[in-house]
C-alpha cells in the first residue's frame, strides 16, 4: 500500500472515530448545562486530557517542532511561554472561574456587573479570539493535507478546509461539550502515543544522548554552534529583540484569557476537580513539550532543512511528519509509510479536536451571551437558548470556512500569535480586575475589552505583517507605522490601564456591592454551579 | 430547568449569607492564606521568566557558554523553567489541599446549613 493510500485510509479511520464518539455522546442527556459544559461531571484527569487536547494544537506539534528544526534553539522559547503560562491559570484563574461562572467567560464578569454591554464585550472578543485561532487551524489542515498528499492544488486545499468545517460543526451541533470532549481526550492520548513513539525512535538513533542530537544538529544543519545558541531569528536588531520580547508576553499571559480553555474549567464538578485539572494539564503539556524538543532538533539533525526542502518550503509545517518518515525507515520504506500516515492521521485528529473546542465556544457565547442575556433579557426558555447555540455554530462554522480560503496565504504562526495577543490584552485584565478589585466595574471592563481588543488587532494591521515588507499579506502596500509584529509589549498593559482608567472615572456602586459575594463565592465554591445528577 | 431556578434563590436569597461569610474569621484566613501564596509566586514565576527572555535577547555571551557537551547556559534555563513550573505547580496543589480546601470546606457547608434553613 502506498502512503497515500495509507494515509487516507487512517485519517477516514480518525473521522469514523471521532463522528462515532459524538454520536454516542450525543444521547447522554441533554439541556443547557450538558450541552455547554458536558454535565460538570467530568473528573480532574478527564479534563486535564481535554484541556491537553484543546491546548496542543497543530501549531504546537507541527509549529514548534518546525521552528525548532529550522531556527535552532529560538523555536524552543515557543514551548516555554506556552507551559509557563499555565501557571497563571493554575494560581489565579482556574478554580475561581469555576465558581462565580456557568457556561462562558462573560458569566464571571455579568455576576456583578451591567449584563448587556459586559455580554456584550465579552462575547465580541470570544468570537475574534476563537476566529484567529480557527483560521490558523483549518489553513494548517488544508496545507498539510496537499503537502501529505503531493498535489499542490487550491481546489484540493479548499475542499479539506470545507471538509474539515463541515466535521467540526458536526461534532459541535450533534455532541455539544460531552462530544468535543471525548474528541480532545482521544486526540490528547493519540497525539501522547504518537509523539512518544517517534521521541523514543529518535532517541535510539542517537543513542539516547541529547549532547550527541544536538552536534548532529548543529552539524547537519550547517549552521554549527549558532543552532544552538539563542538569536537565529530574532537576534537580528533591537526591534526584533523587542518583537521577541512582546511575543514572550503574549504567550505566557494569553493563555488564561484564551475562551476556549477557560470553558473547560465548567466541565468538572468542583473547583478543585478544575485545580486538578489544571495540574495533569501542566504534566502533559510540559511531557509534550519537552519531546518537541527532541522532534525538532531531531528534524534538524535527520532531515533536509535547506531553503528549498520540503520542510523549509512549508515553513516547518512538515518537520513532524516527515522525521516519521526518516525514523521508520526513510522514504520508499514500509516502516516509514507507516509512521509518516500515523502521525499525519495524529495530526488530522489533533486539528480536529482543537477547531471543535473552537466553534463550542463561539457558538456558546453567541447563544448564552447575546442571545438568551442581551436580546432576550434571560426570558429565553433553556432549550430555545441551546437551540440557537446549534445555530450558532452553524453560522460561526460557515464564516470560518469562507474565511480561510482566501486567508491561506497567512502564516500559521502568526495566526495563533495573533490569537494569543489579542487573549492577553482584551481577556486577561478583565478576568484579573474581576477577581481581585472590588472597585472594578462595567465602564472599566467595556473599556478593557474593546481597548484591548482593538489595540491588539489594530496594531497588527500597521505592522510588517500586513503591509510593508516581502512577507506580507499585501505587499505592495506599505502602511505599517507599527514596527512589532507581535502587538502585546504595548496592548496588554493598555488593555490593564483602560481598565483601571474606566474604572476609576465612574461609580457604579452595585459592583462594588456584589464583589464580597462574588469573592466568597469564588473562593469556597459556596452555591457554585454543581453537577448534574441524572 | 431545576438549575435555573436554584440559581436565581442563590442570587437573592443567597445575598445575606454571603455577608455574614465574608466578615467571618474564616473567610478571612482563607483569603490570606490564599492570596499569601498566590500572589508573590505568581510575581516569582513572571519575573523568572522575564529574567529567561531577556537574557536570551541580551545576554547572549552568556547563554551561549558550554555546560556539558553540546548542552549550553541556554538550553539549561529553558530547562529549568520546565522544572521550575513543575515544582511551583506542585507546591500549589499541596498548599491549597493543606490550608485551603479544609476552611473552603467548612464555608461552603455553612452556607449549605443556612440556606436550608
Amino acid at each position: 500500500m502506498s502512503t497515500q493510500t495509507l494515509t487516507t485510509v487512517l485519517f477516514l479511520a480518525v473521522v469514523v472515530l471521532t463522528v462515532g464518539i459524538t454520536v454516542w455522546a450525543s444521547r447522554q442527556g441533554s439541556g443547557a448545562a450538558n450541552y455547554y459544559a458536558g454535565g460538570r461531571s467530568f473528573s480532574g484527569f478527564q479534563n486535564g486530557l481535554a484541556i491537553g487536547g484543546d491546548y496542543m494544537s497543530a501549531a504546537s506539534f507541527l509549529g514548534i517542532s518546525g521552528a525548532i528544526a529550522l531556527y535552532g534553539y529560538d523555536g524552543f522559547l515557543y514551548s516555554i511561554g506556552f507551559l509557563v503560562a499555565w501557571l497563571v491559570a493554575l494560581l489565579l484563574v482556574a478554580e475561581l472561574l469555576r465558581n462565580s461562572g456557568r457556561y462562558t467567560m462573560a458569566d464571571q464578569l455579568a455576576y456583578r456587573m451591567r449584563q448587556r454591554p459586559v455580554r456584550t464585550a465579552a462575547a465580541t472578543s470570544t468570537v475574534v479570539v476563537s476566529i484567529f485561532y480557527l483560521l490558523a487551524q483549518m489553513v494548517g489542515a488544508g496545507a498539510l493535507v496537499a503537502l501529505l498528499l503531493g498535489v499542490d492544488s487550491d481546489a484540493l486545499k479548499n475542499l479539506v478546509i470545507v471538509g474539515v468545517g463541515f466535521l467540526m460543526i458536526f461534532y459541535v451541533v450533534v455532541g455539544g461539550m460531552k462530544g468535543t470532549t471525548w474528541v480532545q481526550i482521544v486526540k490528547a492520548l493519540l497525539l501522547m502515543a504518537g509523539t512518544i513513539l517517534i521521541t523514543f525512535l529518535v532517541g535510539w538513533h542517537f543513542h539516547f544522548n541529547l549532547s550527541e542530537l544536538l552536534g548532529a544538529a548543529a552539524q547537519h544543519t550547517g549552521k554549527g554552534e549558532d543552532f544552538l545558541n539563542p538569536g537565529l531569528k530574532y537576534g537580528a536588531t533591537l526591534t526584533s529583540k523587542i518583537d521577541f520580547l512582546s511575543l514572550g508576553l503574549a504567550l505566557v499571559l494569553g493563555t488564561a484569557g484564551l475562551p476556549h480553555i477557560l470553558i473547560r474549567f465548567y466541565t468538572v464538578p468542583t473547583s478543585r476537580d478544575a485545580r486538578s485539572s489544571v495540574l495533569w494539564a501542566i504534566g502533559l503539556i510540559g511531557a509534550f513539550y519537552l519531546m518537541t524538543l527532541v522532534l525538532g532538533f531531531g528534524a534538524a539533525a535527520m532531515l533536509d532543512t535547506g531553503a528549498e526542502s520540503k520542510v523549509a518550503v512549508s515553513g516547518g509545517n512538515l518537520a513532524s511528519p516527515l522525521l516519521a518518515e526518516a525514523v521508520g525507515g526513510g522514504a520508499g520504506s514500509t516502516g516509514g509509510a507507516v509512521l509518516l500516515a500515523l502521525i499525519s492521521a495524529v495530526a488530522f485528529a489533533t486539528i480536529l479536536a482543537v477547531v471543535a473546542g473552537l466553534t463550542l465556544t463561539s457558538a456558546s457565547s453567541v447563544a448564552h451571551d447575546i442571545y438568551a442575556n442581551v436580546i432576550k433579557k434571560g426570558t429565553a426558555t433553556e432549550q430555545s437558548e441551546v437551540k440557537m447555540a446549534r445555530i450558532s455554530a452553524f453560522v460561526i462554522g460557515g464564516i470560518a470556512i469562507a474565511l480561510a480560503i482566501p486567508a491561506q496565504s497567512l502564516n500559521i504562526a502568526f495566526l495563533v500569535a495573533l490569537a494569543f495577543a489579542v487573549a492577553a490584552s482584551a481577556n486577561l485584565p478583565s478576568i484579573i480586575y474581576n477577581l481581585f478589585w472590588p472597585r472594578f466595574n462595567t465602564r472599566g471592563a467595556t473599556w478593557s475589552i474593546y481597548g484591548g481588543l482593538i489595540a491588539s488587532v489594530g496594531l497588527v494591521f500597521f505592522s510588517p505583517v500586513v503591509s510593508g515588507s516581502e512577507t506580507a499579506l499585501f505587499k505592495t502596500a506599505d502602511f505599517a507605522w507599527f514596527p512589532l509584529s507581535n502587538p502585546g509589549i504595548v496592548s496588554i498593559p493598555l488593555g490593564f490601564l483602560l481598565g483601571y482608567l474606566g474604572s476609576i472615572t465612574s461609580r457604579e456602586p452595585s459592583s462594588v456591592e456584589a464583589y464580597p459575594e462574588l469573592e466568597v463565592r469564588a473562593l469556597t465554591g459556596a452555591g457554585a454551579e454543581g453537577a448534574v445528577t441524572h | 430547568m431545576a438549575e435555573e431556578t436554584r440559581h436565581t434563590t442563590h442570587q437573592t436569597s443567597g445575598h445575606v449569607i454571603y455577608e455574614h461569610l465574608h466578615a467571618s474569621d474564616d473567610f478571612h484566613e482563607l483569603r490570606s492564606r490564599y492570596r499569601r501564596f498566590a500572589i508573590p509566586w505568581t510575581i516569582a514565576f513572571l519575573a523568572w521568566y522575564l529574567l529567561y527572555v531577556v537574557m536570551s535577547n541580551w545576554a547572549t555571551d552568556f547563554m551561549d557558554t558550554k555546560v556539558v557537551g553540546n548542552v549550553n547556559v541556554a538550553l539549561v534555563f529553558g530547562l529549568l523553567q520546565f522544572v521550575s513550573t513543575f515544582g511551583i505547580a506542585w507546591l500549589y496543589a499541596k498548599h491549597a489541599t493543606k490550608s485551603l480546601d479544609p476552611l473552603a470546606r467548612r464555608l461552603e457547608q455553612r452556607y449549605n446549613e443556612e440556606v436550608h434553613r
